[in-house]
């Protein structure tokens, strides 16, 4: 199955990088940038594995690996 | 002295350690590859070296903080080895569940490549016996994720345990803005876990050990260990 998994840092934690962009948007006079954070997108796909078993593999990957759950939250979305 | 220095791939600064460690204690470390599931044998010291280990793909320290030799690390700490992480050892100390917090973007979002002042915050522990507490040293950092974070309840526990080591300071120790390179909370440098025998810090003591460096204020950390090595023998 197809699935993503987006890391966004938590709020709260400082995100310079999405501040250099949203003040280089701003620059190039993008309309109504207010605020830009940077994460990070996984897109993978899992073999032999249901739906549920999806998830769980996931879930895994994302708790043990894909994101540092100190500054980082995830999300899983199984695409198909 | 027995000491191991882990070897990841992409790291940079496991030699001038390995050179640092035999100057100081006069017998050259083991050099142990990351996928490696042992510790040699009687080890007293494991070092986790600086560099880029795994090119800081996902996060500096990432991936190098699941190589195999890391769960045989983890335990050598759990039954009280002492474990020295330096740079991105630090930030694979903290992936790896070592050491709490993690090691963001410098603040000035720019790689810094410089000597800084650091205030010794506390000797009474095995890393930091050969300073006094409130010695203010110059070492080198080198590093883009240095910028030191913890939530909360975690900085307050390390405030309150006086589990903070190193502090970024000016020359004469005060502890002020202008002198915290990477933006790090509370200025903070390097930290012990809590039982004290697991030290993170990103400055490199040991690019300040030979005269021919310019400065020798990183032996002190050195021969520290030795000294607490011969105690303890």
């Amino acid at each position: 199955m197809k699935a993503r998994v987006t890391v966004t840092l938590k709020s709260g934690i400082l995100d310079p990088q999405g501040k250099a962009i949203e003040g280089a948007l701003k620059s190039l006079g993008v309309g109504g940038v207010a605020s830009v954070r940077q994460g990070k997108v996984f897109d993978i796909e899992i073999e032999g594995a249901d739906r549920a078993g999806t998830e769980a593999a996931l879930k895994a990957a994302a708790e043990k690996l894909l994101a540092n759950t100190v500054i980082e939250n995830y999300r899983i979305e199984v695409t198909g | 002295m027995k000491s191991a220095v882990i070897v990841f791939p992409g790291i940079n600064r496991e030699r001038d350690m390995a050179r640092a460690l035999k100057l100081t204690s006069g017998r050259a470390p083991a050099m142990v590859w990351h996928a490696e599931t042992q510790l040699p044998a009687g080890t007293d010291l494991v070092v986790l070296p600086g560099g880029f280990s795994y090119g800081d793909y996902l996060r500096c320290g990432a991936i190098a903080a699941r190589a195999p030799i890391m769960d045989a690390v983890r335990a050598f700490a759990a039954k009280g080895g002492l474990v020295l992480a330096i740079c991105n050892g630090f930030q694979i100390a903290c992936e790896s569940g070592l050491l709490p917090g993690a090691l963001l973007r410098n603040a000035q979002l720019r790689f810094i490549c410089r000597d800084v002042y650091l205030r010794v915050e506390r000797s009474d522990n095995a890393f930091t016996r050969g300073y006094n507490a409130g010695q203010v040293i110059r070492v080198p950092i080198a590093h883009g994720e240095g910028n030191y974070i913890a939530d909360g309840p975690t900085m307050a526990r390390l405030e309150g345990e006086g589990r903070v080591i190193f502090r970024y300071a000016s020359p004469d120790g005060m502890i002020d803005p202008d002198w915290n390179h990477n933006g790090a909370m509370n200025a903070i440098a390097g930290i012990i876990n809590e039982r004290g025998n697991v030290l993170g810090m990103m400055p490199h003591p040991e690019n300040h050990v030979e005269a021919s460096m310019g400065r020798t204020d990183g032996r002190g950390l050195f021969a520290g260990l030795v000294d607490h090595f011969k105690l303890a023998a």
